[in-house]
């Protein structure tokens, strides 16, 4: 495991590095590239607030109103039934709507558990191995200004359902 | 659709709030929610500059064409709708690597920069097309090597093996990943046979 931290820590530091020697060997004009690349950084930060305060203040809506917690109960017994355990289900609804609540959700699981339980571990899998998929089609498709984003949404939360459910079922098949 | 589960959202717990009386918590979340996503995007811009600036310098230098060129076979019966040596094929590649070594950070903005580029192949149009519907899936079940910000949380709460979820994390990120291809293509031919 010391390998793979250490990986992480050089990783950015030896890309930046690479990446400035290759071009300075290739003559390109590393400096004025590197500014006319990060002036398109300003204008996408810029362009996607909108989008991003759009979706964020109709999710805090949501969860601040007392829905979420009312829908939460009523579609935890579904899940129980299949034999997921009702802890963790909160986790996996939220996880694709909010990246910020998904998180404090898994800190709060695994404060409450212990980070080897296996509401901790099974947490801790949900919560690495999927990404917020709301988030990332506000931002991407936000970006670049797509309007209709056909079957994208459906994809993504399909494919978020499969993932939870993979990660139960390796949690229980590896530590239990 | 997009249009319907935004106002949903909001006009559902607007409605619910009356009933249940939470009416003062959603009046404070509206503006606490207005202003966290402010901060993010300005959090957002210094990460953007950066990595778009040093992408830049990639490109530039032939970094990107090179990277594309290397992981073509693989890359382009995901993506066959996209020309063998467009730009866009090294920005998802630069956006899955990032994304692979947890570099969330740096895969944003690779992404929005892969986007850019299937959207001009797609001749500007507003609608997504097949290739973006790809790339979203898969950016949306995220392939990580090392959960850093999961094992960091563990290790702060006293785990015997913080990292013991390393290779269950990444067994389901792999099927998760593998599951949205296989979805994604499904939802594909569905279309293609309506027409």
């Amino acid at each position: 495991m010391e390998i793979v931290s250490l990986i992480s820590l050089w990783f950015i530091p030896v890309l930046i590095g690479f990446i400035l020697v290759y071009a300075t060997f290739k003559k390109v004009p590393t400096y004025e590239s590197f500014v006319e690349g990060g002036k398109d950084g300003i204008k996408i930060a810029i362009s996607i607030i909108p989008f991003l305060v759009g979706m964020m203040v109709a999710i805090a809506i949501f969860r601040a109103s007392g829905a979420l917690e009312y829908f939460l109960d009523f579609i935890r017994p579904l899940f129980v039934a299949i034999g997921i355990p009702a802890d963790v289900v909160p986790l996996a609804i939220i996880r694709p709507i909010s990246g910020n609540a998904a998180l404090g959700m898994t800190t709060d699981l695994i404060a409450e558990h212990g980070p080897d339980s296996l509401i901790g571990r099974m947490a801790s899998v949900i919560q690495g191995s999927t990404d917020t998929t709301f988030y990332v089609l506000t931002v991407y498709f936000g970006a670049v200004g797509i309007k209709k984003m056909g079957d994208a949404l459906k994809v993504g939360l399909l494919a978020d359902l499969a993932g939870f459910i993979a990660a139960i079922l390796i949690v229980l098949l590896v530590f239990s | 659709m997009i249009n319907v589960i935004w106002a949903g959202l909001a006009i559902i717990g607007i409605v619910f709030a009356m009933i249940n009386g939470t009416i003062s918590d959603v009046n404070e979340a509206i503006f606490k929610g207005a202003k966290e996503a402010v901060t993010l995007c300005i959090g957002l811009i210094s990460i953007l500059v950066f990595w778009l600036g040093m992408m830049k310098i990639a490109e530039h230098a032939g970094l990107l064409d090179k990277l594309a060129k290397l992981f073509k076979p693989f890359i382009s019966r995901l993506f066959p709708d996209v020309p063998k040596d467009h730009p866009a094929m090294g920005y998802i590649l630069s956006n899955m690597m990032a994304n692979l070594f947890g570099l969330g950070n740096a895969a944003t903005p690779l992404g929005i920069k892969a986007m850019e580029q299937l959207k001009a192949l797609n001749g500007e149009s507003t609608e997504a097309s097949r290739s973006m519907i790809t790339f979203l899936a898969i950016n949306t079940s995220s392939i990580t090597l090392i959960p850093t910000t999961i094992i960091a949380i563990r290790m702060n709460y006293g785990s015997a093996s913080p990292t013991d979820i390393v290779g269950p994390t990444l067994i389901a990120t792999i099927c998760s990943t593998i599951s949205a291809i296989l979805i994604d293509r499904y939802f594909y031919y569905r279309r293609s046979r309506k027409g």
